[in-house]
């Protein structure tokens, strides 16, 4: 039942170093540049400059292998899907046609269609490795202040470390609530069917849910004993002052993005064609 | 519940610990219902049980806590049209149930039925509309790709939140009713 | 009295939800750099009187006050809980829900955090107040890899850090085993001698507490205080006895063995307790009166367990583990955090299965048997009973099982209200769960597993948390279920549990079993003790100095003089 979780591996890497703002920074921009670009070059580039930073880190592949598996599946069943629902799509996109294979029925592939669906898989690829190595090299004590200093909230930041220090507890009691009643014979497993299945969740589901509603209570009125919320501002034990390197990463980030807009748009279109 | 400066610890608090649930049960709580690629989500009832008790605000980031960590923590990387879709339940749900004062432990046929109405709206809005809106603009999908598929999980969770959610909504209320008149028998 | 730092005067406090008030016509000062003690059973008022020093009354927790109430000349009900909480740190009784860091060097810090002192001082201030405690090695550790009494140390280096004036703990120990119990109980003294801070302590566990002097022991009942005075004139009275408190457990020896507190006698501690030849007589002739003649009765076996093996992935668990439950046997199973304790009763429950070794049930191996098979004859309760609880109604609740094994509605009734019958709960039947007391919860848990009539019942610290009053009831209950020829398997650090009620005790220590036996031989052993995070109970120290060679045999006596008395 226990599943593998991303998690900070505490290593001493370039990349281990920088501080948890600017990895915030970096990853988000590099995440909407990648988003909003469909320009072929510029995908490559940013995939290729990934697999760099990447090797940087030192991160070991045990620690990661286990989302790999789960991300090529998942990518793969979306390529598939693609095909699927919309074998045209590419020629609709780049406006030319040019037939490779004809399967069955409406199903032939284009040129076109694999040029977009490589474009497709590079988006993807341009983003996981740095979100896997957000995860893996981002000491979740230093997430809240990070996302504090670069412009949440103070108490929305605090709420998602409340998040992070509770999901092992809540994980935990999961565990324990579903091992009692299996012990009272509710069958959580495939043999029973739909309608009971639902039913025994309902009732693992019921404490789990009213235990934390009492369980939030409980924290609260810890909080407010120790004073959260007075005041305007606070201070963050785990924030860190911004090194060279941080500056350094956060500039190459945004000339990157500003980069990539701009060869993106200059033709007037999101999509790079070659046909 | 918004008091002195903007949030109250309560609704940070369970923000928090909705998103914590939100990641444990998105992982664990999924029963495949038995069509391909379709599972009833649990972790939407919570999610509208959460935006029910404590107000728009809560549900908004449960939305977008819960799901961004729970792809990132398990699944590497957060798709974020999704994410954004969910936050957009929990807001909805909020907004369109913030007369319901379950707080006092009422919650009869009236109620239920504004729940329900909130809920299947906020799907509606999220899978249907919102959802597909954003793979397209976000990742350039084919559109007939996304609708279909945002049309088969907002069915999906309209009946997961219409079912788990109402029964764990009356199980909530039940437990703030007033037990004014409990006599021991003999 | 000018250094009066708290005051209450004829205070009286009624909750919103409730028609009686929870405090009546309170009137009590402290004094600065005073160490008192507020005892009281459950439902005295006396943790409603630190809510009101701490200010969750009234900010969080609302109701109607009468009379006057100061803390350092200014009433906290005109200021804000964040004001209050730079005069008062408190110290509350669930870990979990106060440590809200992700490591403990954060949570230390949380409340410098919220009060925006600047990085470098906040690590300075935190550092030094973690050495204070002496918990500096484990700043970067998480919650979840620690064990309760860090935790709790973890709570009191945060206020130390806050720099208050006054402490307040709120049943500190309520979570601890009883080594880690007498080690914060030492670390507050130590703080509170080095700094000269004001310390107040809420707690019903009067001999642990008193581990450490304090100044002054405050009785409350029904929300008022009926005693006010130093422990030694405390212990030397009969107010314990009408407070539903526990008194010191060497005490009530001395007094079954005929002799007369005093407070000359220094009754606060038992290394200062004056002892003469006149009570060691006395001792002796109480024991010699009763000594032999307790025979025990023999069990047949009915769970084996055959040196079973068990590993986590590549962490081992349990090693070798051998051992019987014989039928009808009530037996504990000590250790600290991670000693396998949780292991063990989930490989027998079947939701773990051994790498080696067997478990016999009635002599037929069911290592083949799923969870659900096993639940016919075995059957688990969990320590919190919210985490079992799915039902509205208490009829629903222990049916649950019942219907979803197949039974008609009618067979269903019958086997519910028997059981809700051995359980006392029948005049309940009808009620909702969420109305009844935590322990009566408790019961309904026991109850909705006794229903399927197991042979054998597996409880997680039945009685953590709970009073003495409640702890008495929920093992009298337990008793009786044994004699009814249950096997009942309690997970317990409760050593006074253990020499009351079991007939055997089992220790794991580093998922090896390092002790079987009568409980009071097995907690006779230092080194047993010490790796179970055990403490040596006041009556083996009081036999020794009354010269018995075999202090078990005193604590056997004692046990039964006083189940005796109180039948």
């Amino acid at each position: 039942m226990r599943a593998r979780m991303l998690t900070f591996t505490g290593q001493n890497s370039p990349v281990h170093r920088l501080t948890g703002a600017a990895k915030l920074i970096v990853f988000i921009l590099w995440s909407v540049s990648a988003m909003i670009t469909y320009d072929t070059r510029c995908l490559l580039a940013m995939l290729l400059l990934s697999l760099v930073v990447f090797r940087m880190s030192r991160v070991k592949f045990s620690d990661y292998a286990f989302v790999l598996y789960v991300i090529l599946l998942f990518f793969m069943l979306n390529q598939i899907a693609i095909f699927v629902f919309s074998p045209l799509e590419g020629t609709r996109i780049y406006g030319s046609r040019h037939d490779l294979v004809h399967l069955v029925g409406r199903y032939t592939v284009t040129a076109e269609q694999l040029f977009y669906q490589l474009n497709v898989a590079l988006k993807y690829a341009v983003v996981i490795p740095l979100a896997i190595l957000f995860l893996l090299t981002t000491d979740p004590g230093e997430f809240a202040a990070s996302l504090n200093r670069i412009g949440v909230n103070y108490k929305i930041a605090y709420a998602v470390s409340l998040a992070l220090r509770y999901i092992p507890d809540i994980q935990r009691d999961y565990e324990q609530i579903s091992f009692s009643a299996q012990a009272r014979g509710i069958d959580l497993s495939r043999r029973e069917k739909l309608p009971k299945r639902v039913k025994n969740m309902i009732s693992i589901l019921t404490p789990l849910i009213l235990s934390s509603i009492e369980r939030i209570e409980r924290i609260s009125a810890a909080m407010e004993l120790r004073g959260f919320g007075a005041g305007r501002r606070r201070t963050w034990f785990r924030s860190r002052p911004f090194a060279f390197a941080d500056w350094l990463a956060v500039g190459c980030v945004c000339a990157i993005a500003a980069a990539s807009a701009v060869i993106t748009f200059y033709d007037g279109s999101r999509f790079y064609s070659i046909f | 519940m918004a008091r002195r400066n903007g949030l109250s610890i309560i609704t940070v608090v369970a923000i928090g610990i909705g998103s914590a649930l939100f990641v444990i049960l998105g992982r664990f709580g999924s029963i495949p219902s038995g069509i391909p690629n379709t599972s009833i989500e649990t972790t939407y009832a919570l999610l509208a049980l959460f935006s029910l008790l404590y107000g728009p605000v809560a549900g908004l980031l449960i939305g977008l806590i819960g799901h961004t960590l729970k792809d990132a923590i398990f699944y590497g990387s957060p798709w974020f049209s999704w994410v954004i879709s969910s936050g957009l339940v929990g807001l909805i749900i909020g907004l369109a149930s913030s007369r319901i004062s379950i707080a006092d432990g009422h919650f009869g046929r009236k109620e239920i039925i504004t729940f329900n109405v909130a809920q299947v709206a906020a799907n509606a809005i999220a899978w249907f509309a919102v959802a597909p809106l954003l793979d397209i603009l976000i990742y350039a999908e084919p559109a007939d790709k996304v609708f279909t598929q945002g049309l088969v999980a907002g069915a999906a969770n309209m009946v997961t939140v219409g079912v788990i959610g109402t029964l764990l909504a009356a199980a909530f209320g039940k437990t703030r009713t007033k037990q004014g008149s409990l006599r021991k028998l003999n | 009295m000018s250094n009066t730092i708290i005051e209450f005067e004829h205070f009286s406090f009624t909750y919103r939800s409730q028609q009686e008030p929870t405090l009546r016509d309170v009137t009590l000062s402290i004094a600065a750099g005073e160490k008192v003690l507020i005892a009281g059973p459950s439902g005295s008022g006396k943790s409603t009187l630190a809510h009101c020093l701490n200010g969750l009354i009234p900010f969080v927790h609302k109701g109607t006050a009468d009379g006057r109430l100061s803390i350092k000349g200014r009433d906290p009900r005109e200021l804000s809980i964040a004001a209050v909480s730079g005069m008062v740190g408190t110290v509350l009784q669930d870990p979990d829900g106060q440590f809200v860091g992700l490591t403990v060097g954060e949570d230390i810090a949380f409340g410098l955090e919220n009060r925006g002192v600047p990085l470098a001082e906040m690590n300075r201030r935190v550092t030094a107040a973690a050495a204070a405690v002496g918990i500096e090695e484990l700043l970067g550790a998480s919650p979840q890899e620690l064990s309760g009494g860090q935790k709790q140390k973890t709570m009191l280096a945060g206020i130390l850090a806050l720099n208050t004036d006054i402490l307040l703990f709120d049943e500190p120990l309520a979570s601890l085993d009883p080594a880690s119990g007498a080690q914060v109980i030492e670390w507050i003294d130590r703080i509170a001698q080095e700094t000269g801070k004001t310390v107040i302590l809420v707690e019903h566990r009067l001999e642990e507490v008193l581990h450490r002097p304090v100044d002054r022991i405050i009785v409350m009942e029904e929300g008022r205080i009926v005693a006010d005075c130093p422990p030694a004139k405390l212990l030397a009275s009969e107010v314990l006895t009408g407070a539903r408190l526990r008194e010191p457990l060497y005490l009530s020896a001395l007094k079954y063995a005929g002799c007369t507190i005093t407070e000359e006698m220094q009754p606060q501690h038992p290394d200062k307790l004056q002892l003469g030849e006149y009570q060691f007589a006395r001792l002796r002739e109480w024991q010699a009166d009763r000594a032999g003649g307790l025979v025990y009765p023999v069990y047949q076996p009915l769970l084996e367990l055959k040196e079973v093996t068990f590993s986590y992935g590549k962490r081992p668990m349990l090693q070798e583990v051998s051992l019987t439950a014989g039928k009808g046997e009530m037996l504990c199973i000590a250790g600290r955090n991670g000693a396998g304790k949780s292991t063990l009763s989930r490989l027998i429950c079947g939701l773990y299965k051994p790498d080696s070794g067997r478990i016999l049930l009635s002599g037929r191996d069911i290592g083949r048997d799923s969870v659900r098979e096993r639940a016919q004859h075995i059957g688990y309760v969990m320590q919190n009973p919210n985490h079992m609880l799915s039902k509205h109604l208490l009829y629903d609740e222990i049916a649950l099982g019942l219907r979803l094994r197949g039974f008609g509605e009618e067979e269903v009734r019958e086997k519910v209200l028997k059981t809700l019958h051995i359980c006392g709960l029948l005049p309940f039947r009808e009620w909702p769960v969420s109305a009844l007391s935590y322990g009566q919860k408790k019961r309904v848990t026991i109850a909705s597993i006794l229903v399927l009539e197991p042979e054998i019942l597996i409880l997680d610290e039945p009685t953590a948390g709970q009073d003495y009053g409640s702890y008495h009831e929920m093992m009298e209950f337990l008793l009786e279920l044994q004699q009814r020829g249950i096997t009942v398997i309690i997970i317990t650090h409760d050593m006074h549990l253990m020499l009351e009620y079991a007939q055997r005790t089992v220790v794991l220590a580093g998922g090896r079993k390092l002790a079987d036996g009568r409980p009071e031989n097995v907690l006779a052993d230092k080194g047993v003790m010490d790796s179970a995070n055990l403490r040596e109970t006041s009556l083996y120290s009081l036999a020794r100095r009354a010269g018995f060679t075999e202090p078990a045999e005193f604590v056997r006596t004692f046990i039964h003089d006083d189940r005796r008395r109180r039948q």
